[in-house]
């Protein structure tokens, strides 16, 4: 399949495996965060670890929007949907994400009208076919999919759709790496930078990274020679002793971001005094809301919305796990209270989740013999 | 026998989509509440279908129901779904299936045009696959208490000779074989479904299997372990079951797993793994090391057999899991699927 092979192959996949090794040599150890889910999932699907020399460490970030939702916006946009002739549209990700009265899919099962769709708008055409009813849209995701959202408003408004509203849960990447980077347990050496947020965003809002931080950055692609690629990037970074912000994704990603789409993001949006991120606490300016404009289409506004706030629970170590601190597995509950089928923390709902990936993929290899007999 | 007093290890509150997505809940109800209840304390591996003695003649029966949406879409529709999903149940547990009895729940209002184009449908796959439709139901129910209409068929097969299917005879070393590509029918229904703006050339691959299980049984019959076709759930959730019944490894060699690229793009796009992709005309058969040659050429030479492919081999390790391993060295667990496919976003 062309644009996918190509970054399969196998010969310069070994080749860029055995410069990594050359590279990271034995006696330092590297730690990396991937910030994106959509990285961590990639380096469980292709088992990159197995190619991985041992002390380059890979640390999952919090690139995951699923993940970082407090349980209180979820029944918030829930509660909204319970009201009669309502809709509640979302992306597929958000299906099993538990509420504190169980998931979307959890409701639906017992007769709430809940539609997955595959992009915000296709939610305002169900809009446009159920006239007599409301449609909420549940929006999820950073950059990447907020300038769909916001297109989608823009949309509804010079349509004049009024059955249709947003329930904004969007966020921005830049301040959630600066709390991990503020974080006192957090020791980092390097950063694979997220590749689709950067499609919008581009490369310039991570030089802080570099020039204050003093922590190379090269943005990725989501294939395995990508993500291979750029840790030599990384490592040749470390061993100059340089700190640069490098885009590995030029096929996907301009420098300076794609200006439309920022563009309709600044058209309807604005940005929160702060957000609260699951495992993460709260960001000050780490969010979207909908400006006044489209006051008319946003759900917060709209509807009572009861602002619920719920703890996670005390044993679910997901602040940890979000963090980097702790790997998937050292979590109290990992595997036993909470499985992909009964999640208790967000990071074993979404493929994209850490602890979902490391549970689909990773877990029971522990307890293996070796695979080197495996051709 | 039947034990209604019997302990059931079923916890959930309620029935979700999930226990019917013929993943992990689907297993967890049938052996948690089902198997304890009806058929007993140890019902031992729960395969396609089951062999009855009656007066000392064995028969495998079997049954299924059909809800797909929508009920027509690229190279089948519901009736020939019912027709073969259940000669394709009896095919892979060594059966050939001699009569089947057909059960319909129709919505009142359904088109008489659409019920009859799906009669029609499986009065043709009836005939294609050699069976007998021997008895019939029909209910109706109120307008939007039924989506269109829901079939159930039954069958009732003859015991082919030269064949035991028993995931408990695997051992290390066997081979696993696939029939053909996967992924094409639910990738065909998603979509058909419509609520993606995507399209590709692809058509379901419903068929009858049984031609195709008739050849491997000639070609490799006491070579033969296991056979299941994977449906709901794809290849990963019937290879986990065996894992999990056999207590073995299956390593695969994702290389090897035939997926046409439109498959593959739509999985890559929607975030789907093809091995749990749903399947209506694939057989997987786990085969002796000392057979699989024959297997092979017998199966490729056969009509719709030529992408047959051997895609793994029975390990000692990992046991009871699923391992693909990619060309360049890297390793991945596939699980069960867990309620539904659901793409994702970024």
């Amino acid at each position: 399949m062309r644009f996918v092979d190509e970054f399969r192959e196998p010969a310069l996949i070994s080749k860029t495996a055995e410069e990594i090794r050359r590279l990271a040599g034995t006696n330092r150890h590297y730690r990396m965060m991937e910030v994106c889910g959509g990285h961590t999932h990639a380096i469980y699907r292709f088992g990159l670890k197995d190619i991985l020399p041992e002390n380059i460490e890979l640390i999952h970030g919090p690139g995951c929007p699923v993940c970082v939702l407090p349980m209180g916006r979820i029944d918030d946009g829930l509660s909204i949907a319970q009201q009669p002739d309502v809709i509640f549209a979302a992306f597929g990700d958000m299906m099993r994400v538990p509420g504190t009265q169980g998931s979307p899919l959890e409701h639906k099962a017992r007769g709430m009208d809940v539609r997955i769709v595959y992009s915000p708008s296709d939610a305002l055409k169900v809009a446009r076919l159920n006239p007599e009813k409301h449609v909420m849209f549940f929006a999820i995701g950073f950059e990447t999919t907020a300038p769909s959202t916001a297109l989608t408003m823009m949309r509804a408004r010079a349509e004049g759709i009024r059955n249709f509203s947003v329930f904004c849960n969007h966020v921005t990447i830049i301040p959630a790496i600066r709390a991990i980077l503020d974080s006192p347990d957090m020791r980092l050496d390097a950063f694979i930078g997220p590749g689709h947020v950067s499609t919008v965003i581009g490369c310039r809002p991570y030089e802080w990274i570099a020039h204050n931080e003093r922590k190379p950055i090269v943005v990725s692609g989501f294939e395995p020679l990508d993500m291979l690629q750029s840790i030599v990037m990384l490592l040749r970074q470390l061993k100059a002793g340089e700190a640069k912000v490098e885009n590995q994704y030029k096929r996907v990603v301009p420098w300076e971001g794609n200006r439309a789409a920022l563009k309709a993001m600044a058209e309807v949006f604005q940005l929160r005094p702060y957000f609260e991120w699951r495992g993460l606490g709260f960001i000050s300016q780490s969010a979207l809301r909908v400006n006044d404009k489209y006051a008319e289409w946003d759900a917060e506004r709209r509807f009572a919305v009861p602002g619920i706030r719920v703890t996670d629970p005390k044993a679910a170590q997901c602040g940890e796990v979000l963090k980097g601190v702790l790997k998937p597995h050292q979590c109290k509950l990992f595997g036993r209270e909470c499985t992909p089928e009964h999640p208790i923390g967000a990071l074993m709902v979404s493929s994209e989740g850490s602890c979902a990936a490391y549970h689909s993929y990773e877990h029971r290899k522990a307890a293996m013999v070796s695979l080197s007999s495996i051709a | 026998m039947p034990a209604e007093s019997a302990p059931t290890r079923f916890r959930d509150p309620q029935i979700e989509m999930a226990h019917g997505a013929g993943g992990k809940a689907s297993r967890k109800l049938v052996e948690g509440l089902f198997a304890p209840l009806l058929f007993g304390s140890s019902p031992g591996p729960l395969g396609d279908a089951a062999q009855v003695d009656i007066n000392g003649t064995k028969v495998a029966i079997t049954t299924d129901s059909f809800v797909v949406k929508p009920l027509s879409f690229p190279g089948g529709s519901i009736g020939e779904l019912a027709v073969n999903g259940t000669v394709n149940d009896l095919a892979v547990s060594g059966a050939k299936a001699e009569a089947l009895v057909v059960s319909y729940v129709l919505e009142a209002g359904l088109p008489a045009h659409i019920l009859e184009a799906e009669v029609r449908a499986m009065a043709k796959a009836a005939r294609d696959a050699g069976v007998r439709i021997a008895a019939g139901d029909t209910k109706v129910v109120e307008h939007g208490k039924a989506d269109q209409m829901y079939v159930t068929t039954t069958g009732i097969g003859r015991l082919l000779h030269g064949v035991t299917v028993d995931p408990r005879s695997v051992r290390v070393g066997d081979r696993i074989l696939l029939s053909g590509p996967i992924g094409d029918h639910g990738i065909t229904i998603l979509l058909a479904r419509g609520e993606l703006d995507l399209e590709a050339d692809l058509r379901s691959d419903t068929r009858s299997v049984l031609p195709l299980v008739e050849t491997l049984i000639h070609a490799a019959g006491p070579g033969i372990r296991w056979m299941r076709d994977p449906t709901r759930g794809g290849a990963a959730t019937s290879l986990n079951e065996l894992a999990r019944d056999c207590g073995l490894g299956m390593v695969l060699f994702e290389d090897q797993i035939p997926v046409r690229d439109a498959v593959r793009g739509a999985c890559e796009l929607l975030g789907l793994d093809p091995l749990h992709i749903a399947n209506e005309g694939q057989f997987l058969a786990v085969v002796s090391p000392d057979y699989v040659d024959a297997a092979i050429n017998a199966l490729s030479l056969a009509p719709g057999g030529s992408e047959a492919q051997v895609i793994g081999e029975v390990r000692e390790q990992p046991a009871g899991t699923v391992l693909v391993t990619t060309l360049y060295g890297g390793s991945r667990i596939v699980d069960m699927l867990v309620g539904d496919p659901l793409p994702r976003i970024c």
